[in-house]
């Protein structure tokens, strides 16, 4: 069994409520005065993270790992990386671990580039002459030659965050743990990031990579394990866990009603109550014709007026390519007469023309934002529908066409020499 | 498939030519924690890069947007001497040891800040290390020992820069200069082990209970009047038994050490081993202490 790189027996991690998001830390006179406390007055409360995780990786397999926020893929990195222990369980690690959980760990702002590559590197556990020997590659790779002298402080953040995944592509540790690195940067940068998590991929190398980016887990991993609520769901080749991911959770009646517990915390003033997936009945479904208009609305609640809003959707195949983005104020008269949206109950309902999408799965994201000033919520993965194209243009040759949208277009044949 | 079976090749896996190249890489064990855990000094050896590199880290970020730079570690003990030498020795009559020249003050008083503004500049970054670097902790493993250790090591710097000045004050009192001083290193030695001592245990504390951070600054006022900085040993005048308390504070046996290094006074006796003592059994219990909480770092901070 020498070929298996990580293996995962029954892992477990427990934490205690209070300690997981609320108060960080005590103070010596909350420790004193709970001593003198009834027991049963105590929070005794504890929440396990992760539970019962068992799984093999195979070496030189690369292994995706799915998941909402919240349902412990963090924290499984955290412990395959010795950040924390676990509670219970066990795995064991054949090789170099390298993990990158962020970007930039222990850069420092008032040091210059150059230091900060030595200082990084040594952090993430390279050597000084593995540095020095990278030294080059690393700068160029980031496209900061010119600024090497600069203190990093001074830096645009996109030069920033080249430098800093730079840094960390460059370690080359038998086993690499790789936690939504790629979330950053502008379109180009994260291209440039997956085209080198696909090289150190093919070198050989362990790695295990979670992402919210369905299509990046598409193209870099084979296998894919699903992660929810602290426990395993599955590990199964990635189509097949993705699919089951994307379609999982999300209820299948066409609505995702989110309860105000789900409701990531620093969305205030924006609150999301719901989003639906309505036919041309105003029936709440989960499979909509093409043919039809559909129409999709958010539903949700603004416990203050909000200047600039703008409530909008991604559409998604669930190869976790974009079909579009749009959102409810792009109409710039619209936008002008709702520049202050007050406090309220609202939907934001749109209609989906007949004739645009072809059939297949597809995932509706939610975005709330004020442009330029702050994104209040957002939920890449809200909901999923089905498109049944019955009807559709070329229906007639029972064949799966290419590309998310079927546009009926209008053709003419015309002879030009008889 | 058992942990110990996977841990180590059988004869049939090098047979069957299963032999990869990683069948000599380090195998890692991830188990719940149990009781009292030896130091990991393979990790430690493994790290041993990052202790330079955090040290120096914290040294160039220092200095690097002050105006005045390294020379705030010259201008310190500088003014502090000459404040001692016009408040002790001239309005409070406190004098040197017996057989140094009272005019000699100034650089009697020096030689005892030069140990211990390296002890209180330690231990005060040490203290505040681990909630400082919380970034790190959170994010990714290293042996966490190197953070206190790389907190106190950046000192190091600063008492080079004030030795400088030292030698100067030593060669303009014309105090000569004698092979006694190879001691030096030692004394310098045992300050650093009680500030990491003291450090590992104040740094562990602090994660847990941010009191720690309001206590030091006040700990660090207390301790200075203890120690013999501004005053000779000999004005402790009580019974042997008193003595030996007072020489529980180790730093009571460094400065005794840097003073009778530098001008050979009062030679480092019973009181210098219970110095030591104490410095040991801080620094056995403060690993103990720090390698049991260590693992809950991450998590509490």
């Amino acid at each position: 069994m020498s070929d298996i790189a990580i293996h995962v027996n029954g892992l477990g991690k427990r934490y205690r409520i209070g300690s997981l998001h609320t108060s960080n830390y005590h103070t010596l006179r909350d420790s004193l005065v709970s001593l003198f406390q009834p027991r049963e007055k105590q929070p005794n409360g504890h929440i396990w993270a992760l539970r019962n995780i068992s799984f093999d990786v195979k070496q030189g397999q690369v292994l995706g790992v799915v998941g909402r926020n919240g349902a412990g893929k963090s924290t499984l990195l955290k412990l395959l990386s010795r950040v924390t222990e676990p509670t219970e369980g066990e795995a064991e690690i054949r090789g170099r671990v390298g993990s990158l959980l962020e970007v930039g760990t222990g850069f420092h702002p008032e040091l210059t580039g150059r230091e900060n590559i030595y200082l990084n590197g040594a952090i993430l556990g390279m050597k000084r002459a593995e540095i020095e020997r990278k030294f080059a590659e690393i700068v160029e790779f980031a496209e900061v030659e010119k600024f090497i002298e600069t203190p990093v402080k001074r830096y645009s953040s996109g030069m920033y965050l080249r430098l800093a995944f730079a840094v960390a592509a460059h370690l080359e540790p038998e086993i690499l743990v790789v936690d939504e690195v790629l979330a950053v940067g502008d379109a180009e940068f994260q291209r440039k990031c997956l085209g080198k998590m696909g090289d150190v991929a093919r070198e050989g190398r362990t790695v295990l990579f979670v992402s919210h980016n369905m299509s990046a887990v598409l193209r870099l991993t084979d296998e894919t394990v699903v992660i929810d609520k602290g426990g395993l769901i599955m590990q199964a080749p990635t189509a097949e866990a993705v699919d089951f991911y994307l379609s999982r959770g999300f209820s299948q009646e066409g609505q995702r009603v989110w309860e105000a517990d789900e409701v990531p915390f620093g969305t205030a003033p924006f609150r999301p109550r719901a989003v639906r997936v309505l036919n041309s009945q105003g029936k709440v479904v989960n499979t909509i014709r093409s043919v039809e208009e559909n129409v999709i609305e958010i539903e949700y609640e603004l416990s203050a007026p909000v200047t600039g809003l703008r409530v909008g959707i991604y559409l998604m195949s669930t190869r976790g390519e974009y079909v579009f983005t749009s959102f409810d104020t792009d109409d710039a008269a619209e936008f002008e007469r709702m520049t202050v949206r007050p406090a309220g109950r609202y939907i934001s309902r749109c209609t989906l023309p007949a004739n645009l999408l072809n059939e297949g799965r597809f995932v509706i994201g939610v975005n709330a934002s004020s442009y330029r000033v702050k994104r209040y919520f957002q939920d890449e993965q809200a909901l999923t529908f089905t498109v049944d194209a019955a009807g559709a243009p070329g229906m007639h040759w029972p064949e799966a066409r290419l590309g998310p949208v079927r546009p009926r277009l209008n053709w003419q044949i015309e002879a030009i020499q008889a | 498939m058992t942990a110990t079976g996977s841990s180590r090749l059988t004869a049939a896996d090098i047979q069957k030519g299963n032999m990869t190249v990683q069948s000599d890489s380090p195998v890692t064990l991830i188990r719940p924690p149990r009781g009292w855990q030896a130091i990991n000094l393979r990790d430690l050896w493994l790290y041993r890069e990052l202790v330079y590199f955090l040290t120096w880290r914290d040294i160039k970020v220092r200095y690097k947007q002050a105006v005045l730079g390294i020379g705030w570690a010259i201008i310190q003990p500088i003014v502090t001497m000459v404040v001692f030498t016009f408040i002790f020795n001239q309005f409070l009559d406190v004098k040197p040891d017996a057989g140094i020249p009272d005019d000699w003050y100034p650089i009697f008083a020096f030689a005892g800040l030069l140990p211990w503004q390296f002890f209180q500049g330690a231990l005060q970054r040490a203290s505040t290390s681990l909630v400082s670097n919380s970034n790190l902790l959170t994010k990714v493993y290293f042996p966490r020992l190197i953070i206190p250790s790389s907190a106190v090591a950046a000192g190091l710097v600063d008492f080079g820069f004030s030795f400088l000045i030292m030698i100067g004050l030593m060669i303009y009192f014309g105090v000569p200069f004698t092979l006694q001083m190879l001691w030096l290193p030692l004394f310098l030695m045992v300050a650093l082990l009680t500030a990491l001592a003291v450090g590992l245990w104040l740094s562990a504390l602090n994660v847990q209970y941010r009191d720690v951070q309001h206590m030091v600054p006040f700990l660090l006022t207390i301790w200075m009047y203890v120690s013999p900085v501004v005053y000779p040993i000999d004005v402790i005048n009580v019974s042997g038994f008193w003595k030996a308390v007072y020489a529980l504070n180790p730093m009571v046996g460094v400065i005794q050490g840097f003073r009778w290094v530098l001008f050979g006074t009062n030679p480092p006796g019973w009181m210098f081993a219970i110095s030591m003592t104490m410095v040991l059994l801080l620094l056995g219990s403060g690993l103990f202490y720090f390698r049991r909480m260590e693992r809950t770092f991450a998590d509490l901070i």
